[in-house]
């Protein structure tokens, strides 16, 4: 697992003049389907905890923000390819991923990943069938443990997955799957939790030292000042804090 | 409990639903800011289809046109680019095909407009221009970016759905009757002046029924779009229609999917069903008066 | 590890033979070659299974179209009007739901759920009632003098169809017909996108593709395989039934089986 990048950012006062011209907009793109790190709204904004985050970084690194959504699949090539300048989409930080962008520090712990299922169910971790999201951290997990993997392209088709008995469980964040759980009457989380990768981090071009510290540098505070655990304690109930 | 940024509402009284009866919850379902999304979304098909049409017929014919050139060079060109793109599934091509054509515009632009840039453009991973040669520059409006984007969607499905009409073209140029090429030559005509004035005015007739189809294909591809990072109707009846949670919605409910996607075929059905019917009445239009089997039986039924 | 030993292990990995883990990290060119030629299998499955099944219903439901028979011609034209007018990708979602709500039914319908069933019944319904679209075009342009030589011969019924009016038929519809088992071919790659499941890993040519995409971050080295693969595959369609094409104008004179060279353009 990837340590914590602990950034000792030491950022100026002044941004340089290139950095102003590249970046008088930061544009963010996150999916917008993970609830409830980040979810369109019933208005049809992008609204959910990276949202709250996402602006709040905005406004103490003094930047204008701009919101965009893109498919999880494309969201690494379109950020290198400069269609938006961060990655804010309840990213683990991974190894793979840290090989090709840079991330800041982390704003969340570690997230256990966990097993939903359908009340009384009891899965055989080692041999049933479980549901993830293609592409995701979870879905290499069961991959290598030798279990069946059944993927789907989002997230809630995962949990339509175990609904309907194609899934024995669906393998998830389990900040994603907890209220799920709370408000279905038919599911519950089962199973130990998972610690698969690292904590959340936003994801940034490997070019752009520049707006990656500035955003280390205001998550950092946020965590110094506590206000960042209160988004969590808000937003992901259960999580563990700074 | 997570405070939710609500949306202005239409009706006044939607502002809290859980109260509300049915029809008057559904009202309000009905007319939330995602829903409104929706019904742009349909807007944004319509739109992307009537720009599509002509540009990838313009796309087609200069393919056509290029695949029987009598310069070696712009021949193989036009017959490698009906051969490949034909060959290809669409999706594949959608898949890497924006992002390449968004990163060559800019290459360009970077070229022009920063000559004195001393870093390299691929550092890594990464696609680094300098910021004038941004499309669309980085401090523009969503809109503009959204603009972009719909342009860069129009030109690849025209890209696409160009090499399938310049192989239709191709075909029809071909099916017109040689000895009319012929007689315009007798009439001392130029090569040029017989493809304009002969070929070309003769060849849409035999290019229609191929044309039509086309457009059906066209049609059904649409729900594509998503992947060319347009919000498409599909990507709105995807995120409408999964279940959601009280805690996140002012308007839980369970997976729902099945009634947008309902919604959207019938939505298909019928645009099908109109396209059917404008493209039949073309047909008998642009049959009237030729000498061909419909033509015939036209003069026929009205003799 | 050399390429040989890559074919080895990952030839055969979309149908389940070989080693069970996708490769995870230093992906070499080799292994996307491999990887996405071996979910070919997959694409080519569907596409043969669904065009060469498709092809019976297909003369039926053209038959039914041009049938005098009230109920049975409303019925083709309603099949052929569905599965032309809608797009393959809800048509996924549709027979995906649908079959997962029969599976509560009886367990006869489990194995529907399955792309290799469940999908290729879908594809297999869209080409028949496409194809079917072309047939019946074609029956209708079948010349009056064909069916008036086979009445004069003292042929009827069955014989007369099977002898006179289908193959003229066929060659009437062929070079259409090319067209539509291409595009076949392209839209199976829809069916572990957007319909169905992959399980195990096991996926068709453009799963792999994106497996590969989303491990490597880089769509220009797995997408552009693909794209080659199906080019090739365009190509082997295009001669095969190019074949077929000159055998059901063997008894043409030349001159007119030029002619019907010329018409695969025309339509599409």
């Amino acid at each position: 697992m990837k340590q914590i990048l602990l950034a000792t950012a030491a950022f100026g006062l002044s941004a340089s003049m290139a950095f102003a011209a590249a970046h008088s907009v930061v544009r963010l793109g996150t999916e917008g389907a993970y609830p409830p790190y980040n979810f369109i709204n019933d208005a049809g904004d992008v609204d959910g905890f990276e949202r709250e985050l996402g602006d709040e970084l905005c406004k103490r690194a003094e930047l204008t923000c701009e919101w965009v959504t893109n498919e999880w699949d494309s969201i690494i090539p379109n950020l290198v390819s400069g269609n938006y300048d961060a990655i804010i989409a309840g990213m683990s930080i991974t190894d793979e991923r840290d090989e090709v962008i840079d991330f800041t520090s982390n704003y969340t712990q570690p997230d256990p990943s966990s097993y939903l299922a359908l009340d009384g169910a009891e899965p055989d971790y080692a041999a049933g069938v479980f549901a993830a999201q293609a592409g995701t951290i979870q879905a290499s997990h069961i991959a290598a443990s030798g279990a069946t993997l059944v993927e789907f392209a989002t997230p809630d088709e995962t949990v339509a997955a175990v609904r309907n008995g194609e899934a024995d469980a669906v393998l998830a964040d389990k900040a994603y799957l907890l209220p799920i759980a709370e408000e279905a009457s038919d599911l519950s989380i089962v199973g130990d939790d998972v610690l698969i990768g690292g904590g959340i981090g936003m994801g940034i071009r490997e070019s752009d030292t520049e707006l990656k510290d500035k955003f280390s540098a205001a998550i950092d505070a946020m965590k110094a000042d506590g206000s960042l655990n209160a988004l969590i304690e808000k937003w992901l109930p259960g999580s563990a804090t700074f | 409990m997570p405070t939710r940024a609500r949306g202005t509402a239409i009706f006044s009284f939607c502002t809290d639903p859980s109260t509300l009866s049915d029809a008057a919850w559904l009202g309000c379902y009905l007319t939330t800011g995602k829903h409104m999304a929706l019904y742009w979304s349909f807007g944004t098909v319509l739109l992307l289809l009537a720009i599509t049409a002509p540009t990838a017929l313009a796309f087609g014919f200069g393919g056509a046109a290029a695949a029987r050139s009598r310069f070696l060079p712009l021949r193989w060109f036009g017959q490698a680019y009906i051969a490949i793109v034909r060959g290809v599934p669409d999706i594949a091509f959608f898949l890497f095909f924006v992002i390449a054509l968004d990163q060559a515009f800019e290459y360009i632009r970077h070229r022009i407009k920063c000559p004195d840039w001393d870093q390299p453009v691929r550092q890594g991973n990464d696609f680094v221009v300098c910021a004038e040669a941004k499309l669309p520059l980085g401090n523009a409006a969503q809109w503009i970016h959204e603009t972009y984007g719909f342009f860069l969607a129009v030109l690849t499905f025209s890209i696409v759905f160009g090499a399938f009409a310049a192989n239709v073209l191709y075909g029809a140029m071909r099916a017109v009757p040689h000895a009319q090429l012929e007689t315009a030559e007798a009439y001392g005509m130029t090569p040029r002046q017989t493809f304009r004035r002969v070929l070309v005015p003769q060849m849409w007739v035999y290019a229609l029924p191929g044309l039509s189809n086309l457009w059906m294909v066209l049609i059904k591809a649409t729900p594509l779009l998503f992947l060319l990072g347009v919000e498409d109707i599909v990507y709105w009846a995807r995120e409408l229609g999964g279940s959601k949670t009280p805690r996140f919605t002012d308007y839980p409910h369970g997976d729902w999917r099945m009634w947008y996607f309902f919604a959207l075929l019938v939505f298909y059905l019928c645009f099908t069903r109109v396209s059917e019917i404008v493209l039949e009445r073309l047909m008998v239009k642009l049959t009237y008066g030729q000498a061909t089997l419909g033509g015939e039986s036209q003069r026929k039924a009205a003799a | 590890m050399s390429c040989w030993d890559t074919l080895a292990d990952y030839g055969l990995r979309s149908i389940g033979i070989g080693e069970r883990l996708l490769p995870r990290s230093d992906f070499t060119l080799c292994q996307q070659v491999v990887l996405i030629g071996s979910g070919m299998i997959w694409n080519i499955y569907f596409g043969l299974v669904a065009l060469v099944s498709g092809f019976l219903l297909a003369t039926a439901v053209a038959l039914g179209k041009a049938s005098g028979h009230r109920v049975i011609r409303k019925l083709s034209e309603w099949f052929i009007f569905v599965f032309r007018g809608s797009p393959l990708f809800i048509q996924f979602f549709f027979a995906y739901f649908g079959f997962q709500s029969l599976k509560s039914v009886s367990s006869v319908f489990d194995a529907f759920s399955a792309a290799w069933l469940g999908a290729l019944i879908v594809l297999f319904l869209n080409t028949a009632a496409y194809s079917g679209e072309i047939f019946y075009g074609a029956l209708r342009s079948v010349p009056k003098g064909d069916a008036e030589a086979a009445d004069a011969y003292g042929l009827s019924g069955w014989s007369r169809f099977r002898r006179i009016i289908w193959p003229t038929m066929l060659r009437l519809a062929w070079p259409a017909y090319t067209n539509e088992a291409i595009f076949l071919f392209h839209a199976t790659t829809l069916v572990y996108f957007s319909g169905f499941p992959a399980w195990q890993q096991r996926g068709d040519a453009l799963y792999y593709a994106n497996y590969f995409a989303d491990k490597t971050f880089n769509p220009f080295v797995p997408y552009p395989i693909l794209a080659g693969y199906f080019i090739l595959l365009t190509l082997t369609v295009v001669s095969v039934f190019g074949l077929i094409n000159r055998r059901l104008n063997r008894h043409l004179p030349q001159e007119q089986r030029l002619r019907m060279r010329f018409r695969p353009n025309l339509i599409r």
